[in-house]
């Protein structure tokens, strides 16, 4: 398949120190969904914002639809769509005025873009809001008109920089669906950033890693899993109400586990490698007297994934001890958790 | 990409802004109202000379031995009685007229020496009247001390021809041509023109619609690049001169329309009379926000948010604002700040603007102006693109 992203060394360099975006090389094939994942900083949207030709790479070289990102931005720009993190909508403006003027600011043709606003009006079931003020609305009824507002002249590519962002859980499953079936239907390649990653895992057909600006992987979501479950790794929770830093100690120290993570006072995930790791860690708890209210092992997510590489969660700010002396290991992020 | 398509591209982001600012009702409200409090506000703060004194509390001290001094008082009395300048406060001596002005009691005082009448009967001295004033008030104390003194010279002239009336009949001469052999009769260029008012107003409207575009246009972008709404702009093929120009041009209509409401209260209000061509006063205003259009997208470029970009704002636009002679005549001010005046466009803007409402001058009169208007504005635009389009790829 042909791809519609061409990526070679990307690298964005912020005040000649931050390097934003670093040396970044990938292909996006065309009718992918392709997802971007790492927390925040890590530089998904420095990378889409590069690709949008709304920021100018420090080197490195980048086609999007088959045009340069700096020496035919303009031309990029007519075969992409945004949605930015930000909405991009206006406030006093009615939901059909705010379509009519980026329809205009694309130069779709009257008689067209009248029809193709009440089509896609439809199609994210707002239709009867047409003429209301998009101030007056839902924060996941403006999210559904600022994801067809960067489809109204039906670009190739939709750029989604956290489109859930901030949304109850209906109307991100709403979006979810809405991006699977321009995707299925209309064939849109979608590159879709986000942080959380159920919606990445669900979405997404390829995923590339982001850490500190570069790819730290990039396959599918079940190849990217594999990475922990195929290699004989193994994924505990487990619950120690009387948990003790002595016993923490002790299982870290243990032959068959590689990483202790706090989910809090009383509760630990363990990685682990090998079929003896779980009874390895009851023998250890219960040898220093500790009560197991329950140990199970568990499906990997992508989180896990992403932290067993990078030593970081992309979800949450929970970094893996020994990685960052920074942070400390704690479940419950500043950003919270979805699952 | 065409004109046609930049040009509608321009229009579209205008729309954009004027719907907005149609629907926020507040806003549409408050840019009527600014021009309004701000004109009637410095229509009174800053009246003329004349009317600005009056039932001004003076303590008189009266030490003549003679009758003349209470003359003198009563025939002073008289003559303000018509204009109600003064409110008349008796005091007992010179020290207690200070006493009195300390006390805040009185802004001035008038002392008539005890020689008064001795000087005015025998012709041997002059009887010094003392002019006291409070000088905790400058501006006060020296509108008065200059009224009052005019006022008793112009009784010291009255006197002195009574005095030679007797000698002028003599020889067959007018008595006052022989005390004021020659006076000064001032008349401005165009008659009915010279109030304060008149001097003002057509500051006050060039300030209106640079101000709106100053502050205006780099808040505008400046709040939609935090809102994030100006990526749609960015992230669409339109060039970025459409939408400086769409921004742009919708802070031009706002300012004008300022400037409209501005102009039709100074009539209706304040019965001010423009007396040159009325498209001389549109393309001059069009030609002061145009000035400033490249100096606020140059500012915005390098504001990181909405609150630096005002901040920056305000910095500029006040001290221009006072340097360029919107209230002050540049001539009272000292000559480094008449150097630093002219080198501000605003100045050129408001003089041009000023000659031809008050002097009612053609095109021609104001070539230098516009010349200068028009060089900064194409100058600053020529520096302000590039700097846009640099900010806004970071």
């Amino acid at each position: 398949m042909q791809p519609i992203i061409q990526i070679e060394d990307l690298t964005k360099v912020f005040g000649g120190k931050v390097r934003a975006v670093d040396s970044v090389t990938f292909e996006v094939e065309k009718g992918e969904i392709f997802g971007l994942l790492g927390p925040n900083g890590a530089g998904k949207s420095t990378l889409i914002r590069m690709l949008c030709t709304l920021s100018r790479p420090t080197s490195g070289t980048a086609k999007v639809a088959g045009f340069d990102i700096v020496s035919q931005a303009n031309e990029v720009r007519k075969h992409i769509g945004l949605v930015a993190e930000k909405m991009i909508l206006y406030n006093h403006l009615t939901a059909y005025e705010n379509l009519m003027l980026f329809g205009k600011l694309h130069d779709i043709p009257e008689e067209t873009l009248g029809k193709r606003i009440d089509e896609l009006l439809e199609l994210v079931q707002m239709a009867r809001w047409r003429n209301s003020r998009v101030g007056d609305f839902s924060t996941g009824m403006k999210q559904r008109i600022n994801v067809i507002r960067g489809l109204l002249h039906m670009p190739e590519l939709l750029f989604l920089d956290e489109p859930t962002l901030g949304l109850d859980p209906q109307s991100s499953l709403e979006i979810r669906e809405l991006v699977r079936r321009l995707n299925e239907e209309q064939g849109i390649t979608v590159i879709l950033t986000t942080h959380y990653m159920d919606e990445a895992d669900a979405l997404s057909d390829r995923i590339a890693l982001i850490h500190h600006g570069k790819i730290a992987a990039l396959d599918t979501p079940a190849e990217l899993k594999k990475r922990i479950s195929g290699y004989d790794g193994v994924i505990l929770e487990l619950k120690v109400p009387n948990l003790t830093p002595d016993l923490v100690s002790g299982i870290k120290s243990l032959r068959s586990v590689t990483d202790v993570l706090a989910e809090d006072a009383t509760e630990l995930k363990i990685y682990g490698k090998g079929k003896d790791a779980i009874d390895d860690v009851i023998d250890e708890v219960r040898s220093k007297k500790g009560e197991i209210s329950y140990i199970r092992n568990i499906e990997p997510t992508l989180d896990d994934v992403y932290l067993q590489i990078t030593g970081r969660s992309a979800e949450t700010n929970v970094v893996r001890e020994g990685t960052d002396q920074k942070s400390r290991p704690h479940r419950r992020g500043f950003f919270g958790t979805r699952r | 990409m065409g004109i046609k398509q930049e040009l509608s591209h321009t229009l579209w982001i205008t729309w954009k802004d004027l719907m907005e600012l149609w629907r926020s009702r507040m806003r549409l409200v408050m840019m009527i109202l600014m021009p309004l409090i701000m004109m009637t506000m410095m229509s009174f703060i800053f009246p003329s000379s004349q009317n600005v004194l009056s039932n001004i509390p003076i303590a008189v001290v009266n030490n003549d031995l003679g009758p003349q001094g209470a003359v003198f008082l009563s025939t002073l009395s008289n003559m303000d009685a018509a204009k109600g300048l003064i409110t008349f406060k008796s005091a007992l001596s010179l020290e207690d007229a200070r006493d009195m002005i300390l006390r805040g009691e009185a802004l001035g005082a008038i002392v008539i020496p005890e020689n008064f009448s001795g000087a005015l009967t025998t012709h041997l001295y002059t009887a010094n009247i003392t002019v006291l004033t409070d000088d905790s008030n400058p501006q006060i104390s020296q509108a008065l001390s200059q009224i009052l003194t005019q006022v008793i010279d112009g009784m010291s002239l009255m006197q002195a021809a009574v005095n030679v009336y007797p000698y002028a009949m003599q020889v067959h001469v007018n008595p006052i041509a022989i005390v004021v052999p020659y006076s000064a009769k001032a008349e401005g260029v165009v008659s009915g023109g010279g109030s304060y008012i008149e001097f003002m107003i057509p500051g006050l409207l060039m300030m209106n619609v640079i101000t709106s575009m100053m502050t205006g246009l780099p808040r505008a972008i400046a709040y939609e690049k935090d809102t994030g709404t100006l990526v749609g702009f960015l992230a669409s093929p339109i060039s970025r001169v459409s939408i400086i120009a769409g921004k742009a041009l919708g802070h031009i209509i706002r300012g004008l329309i300022q400037a409209g409401v501005s102009l039709a209260l100074a009539i209706v209000l304040f019965g001010i009379t423009i007396h040159g061509d009325i498209m001389l006063v549109v393309l001059v205003l069009f030609l002061g926000v145009y000035s400033f259009v490249g100096l606020g997208i140059t500012l915005t470029s390098v504001a990181e948010d909405e609150e630096t970009a005002a901040m920056i704002m305000m910095t500029l636009t006040m001290p221009m604002i006072f340097l360029s002679g919107v209230f002050f005549p540049i001539q009272m001010m000292p000559d480094f700040m008449q150097t630093i005046a002219h080198w501000l466009p605003f100045t050129y803007a408001i003089d041009a603007m000023r000659r031809i409402m008050i002097f009612g001058v053609a095109l021609s009169s104001v070539a230098t102006d516009i010349l200068v208007l028009v060089a900064f504005g194409t100058v600053m635009l020529i520096v302000a693109i590039p700097a846009f389009e640099k900010a806004m790829t970071r």
